[in-house]
């Protein structure tokens, strides 16, 4: 499938008030190429909703994206909408199919940058293999948002293996990363205002339910739980499992992956890799005894190269982590309070 | 990563920890003066680590902890009432004043922004010459060249919408406040490795004589942190007070006379008064007089009623080491970093709450 698509020719150049006024300037922009980029059976209905057929177990998630810059090194707003709502349904053990699509745009948001992110959106559902299948659009006057806001919903289809949920962790199981933390929210801060630093580091961004439904496929019920630490972070997640298993986290500070150039800017930061946020990252709570062949399966898939266990679900402490420092000090990893702000020196 | 991996080496912390045993004999109690040394010890787990005879106590140097609660209040007021562009380090923000935190000043509409550099504020204030730009410049000796040359920066674009809060602390006068206070017993200090940096090592000949009490400038890294506990603790066996240098690959003894030279020519020492602890006499900077339209505190006419602190609080106890975050009877209770009854719960230097965060393994809190 060609993915290249050159905007419209459109006679606006820039998000006006009227756009979203359900209009002719909103029905303008719907029929300049958002219907055609997302062309499917279900929205060519044009219909106030989507009217579908799905049985068995359903999972349904929704999530809001309100990222700055909306342009970032490694992506954009757009495909952080369709990744995040995509990989909520794959950590309830879900197979996405279907998406709803709001958006907020702010006045005076340049029509280039729209259709970057309607293209990226479209090419981020393409990759995850999920439909676009009811959507909204309002428009804000300027200074009463920032470029865009978006949501997204989705309806998947439950794994047939997948037996999900936090009352399956047991003492003894292990916990998985699926890959290097904290990459996406130092790669944002690079380019934030007032914070610019120079580095190579891209978001990594990516629908991660192909990687979960191999693993489902193969280790089933042996999976007790997965949880993408976006928000947060690694700790924040942690103490989430922590508190809802009753149990305590043990976490292995020396086997936590993180990039060397990450580590180098949470150092220059005074940030805690463990409390940052992520994107194509997730942790995996499974039985002891597939740990092995569950870290060597996921290495072998898209996004889980450096795959690795990091702690285990102890009886000790309940409802705390507890890390093991590179030297053998041990210290509480306690959930965040607020954002996590720079230190003065 | 270069220069810090070094520092963090697990084999050299089990050779300096193994040596510190044998070391230690008899109980001894010594000061790290810095938050970012509280902070690191606690972050590593060194804590656990160390024979039980050597204890350590937390020592004054949080500058988000002791910035007086009426220049909070103040710079609450310049951000909600006046129109300006507050700026601030991160931490800041979060520091409860009598009646809200610059974080709420925001939430209210306050123009506040957190920045990295007091450069970048001149930067806003260049962009902006229609609004007046304040920096709320706390810190010790090591923030203080940056907050000057912000000045001396903004006086050569001829910038007029441009002053600085000045809130400087220095961290000798606190070490000998901490000394004559009847309640303490401190018998060596590892000395801020970052503020000597600036100011060099001499100021701290007269306090090791005048108290005979080894001082140990120390850095940040576990292995730092580790070499200047055995240093203190090998003097105080052996009955010495001296002042030694453990962070040479950082601090040489004359510092930094080029940061010090901006520093005098922006600041006169002055009194200051030290949240939790009160006044102690020339133990800070104020902008110099021939700089005023750069000073915030003479600029804006502000003037904020004194209000007490809250009374549970032990904020001033736990600053000079004579207790412990974990003694407060409002520990992890009533005071929590969601809800602080003093600055030493919000910073992630003060040592209330890098206890709370960090050292809770052996006494969970009640979730």
């Amino acid at each position: 499938m060609n993915l290249s698509c050159p905007m419209p020719v459109l006679d606006f150049d820039v998000i006006t008030l009227g756009h979203g006024s359900g209009g002719i300037l909103t029905h303008r922009l719907l029929e300049s190429g958002v219907f055609s980029l997302f062309k499917n059976d279900l929205l060519d209905e044009r219909h106030d909703g989507a009217i579908f057929e799905l049985t068995g177990r359903l999972a349904f998630s929704t999530d809001s994206y309100v990222v700055s810059p909306i342009f970032f090194p490694g992506g954009n707003i757009g495909e952080l909408a369709v990744n995040g709502t995509v990989n909520d349904l794959a950590m309830c053990g879900a197979i996405p199919k279907y998406l709803s699509l709001s958006f907020i745009l702010e006045e005076g948001l340049p029509m280039t940058e729209f259709w970057d992110i309607l293209v990226a959106i479209r090419d981020a559902a393409v990759r995850a293999g999920v439909q676009i299948v009811t959507g909204d659009t309002k428009v804000v006057e300027k200074g009463k948002g920032d470029g865009i806001f978006i949501n997204t919903s989705g309806i998947g289809q439950l794994h047939p293996k997948a037996r999900i949920a936090t009352r399956h962790v047991r003492a003894g199981d292990k916990i998985v990363v699926s890959g290097h933390v904290a990459t996406h929210g130092i790669a944002i801060m690079s380019v934030r205002t007032g914070l610019t630093f120079e580095t190579d580091l891209v978001s990594d961004t990516a629908n991660l339910n192909h990687t979960v439904a191999a693993l489902l496929d193969e280790f089933g019920e042996q999976i007790h739980l997965l949880r993408d630490p976006t928000r947060g972070g690694v700790a924040t997640v942690l103490n989430e499992i922590a508190q809802e298993a009753r149990l305590g986290v043990a976490l292995a500070q020396p086997a936590i992956p993180v990039l060397e150039d990450v580590q180098s800017a949470c150092e220059l930061l005074g940030l805690d890799p463990l409390y940052v946020a992520n994107e194509g990252v997730f942790l995996s709570v499974v039985a002891p005894e597939i740990a092995d062949a569950f870290v060597a399966k996921l290495r072998e898939l898209p996004h889980g190269a450096a795959a690795a266990v990091i702690g285990e679900v102890v009886v000790e402490h309940p409802r705390q982590v507890v890390l093991q420092s590179r030297i053998g000090g041990r210290r509480v990893v306690s959930m965040l309070v607020g954002e996590q702000l720079p230190r003065i020196c | 990563m270069k220069y810090l991996s070094e520092y963090r080496a697990p084999e050299l912390v089990e050779q300096y920890l193994a040596e510190l045993h044998r070391t230690a004999t008899r109980p001894w109690t010594i000061m790290e003066v810095c938050g970012g040394q509280t902070h690191s010890l606690v972050k590593n787990g060194i804590l656990s680590l160390l024979p039980t005879n050597v204890r350590m106590v937390h020592g004054p140097g949080c500058p988000v902890c002791v910035t007086p609660l009426n220049l909070i209040d103040k710079a609450v007021y310049l951000a909600e009432k006046c129109g300006v562009i507050l700026c601030s380090y991160g931490d800041m923000v979060r520091v409860p004043g009598s009646e809200r935190s610059l974080l709420e000043a925001k939430a209210n509409g306050g123009d506040v922004r957190i920045l990295y550099s007091p450069l970048e504020a001149v930067q806003i204030a260049q962009q902006n010459p229609g609004r007046e730009v304040v920096f709320f410049a706390v810190g010790f000796e090591t923030t203080a060249p940056a907050n000057a040359l912000s000045v001396v920066h903004a006086r050569r674009l001829g910038l007029t919408n441009y002053s600085i809060l000045a809130s400087h602390v220095l961290v000798p006068p606190a070490m000998e406040a901490v000394m004559d206070d009847p309640e303490t017993n401190i018998q060596g200090f590892l000395a801020a490795g970052h503020v000597c940096t600036i100011m060099g090592v001499y100021d701290y000949v007269p306090l090791v004589q005048k108290y005979q009490v080894p001082i140990v400038v120390t850095g940040f890294e576990p292995v730092d942190l580790l070499q200047g506990i055995l240093m203190t603790v090998r003097q105080l066996e052996r009955g010495e007070a001296r002042l030694e240098n453990q962070y040479t690959r950082v601090v040489s003894d004359d510092g930094n006379p080029d940061a010090r030279r901006v520093i005098e020519e922006v600041f006169d020492v002055t009194d200051r008064e030290w949240r939790g602890i009160g006044n102690i006499p020339r133990s800070g900077w104020e902008v110099r007089p021939e700089l005023a339209a750069f000073d915030a505190n003479r600029k804006f006419n502000v003037n904020i009623a004194k209000v007490s602190e809250c009374a549970d609080c032990i904020a001033g106890q736990v600053l000079k080491g004579i207790k412990k975050p974990s003694e407060c009877s409002q520990f992890g209770k009533r005071c929590t970093p969601l809800n602080p009854l003093g600055a030493p719960m919000v910073s992630s230097e003060g040592a209330c709450a890098a206890y709370y965060h960090f050292a809770q393994a052996e006494a969970p809190v009640s979730v």
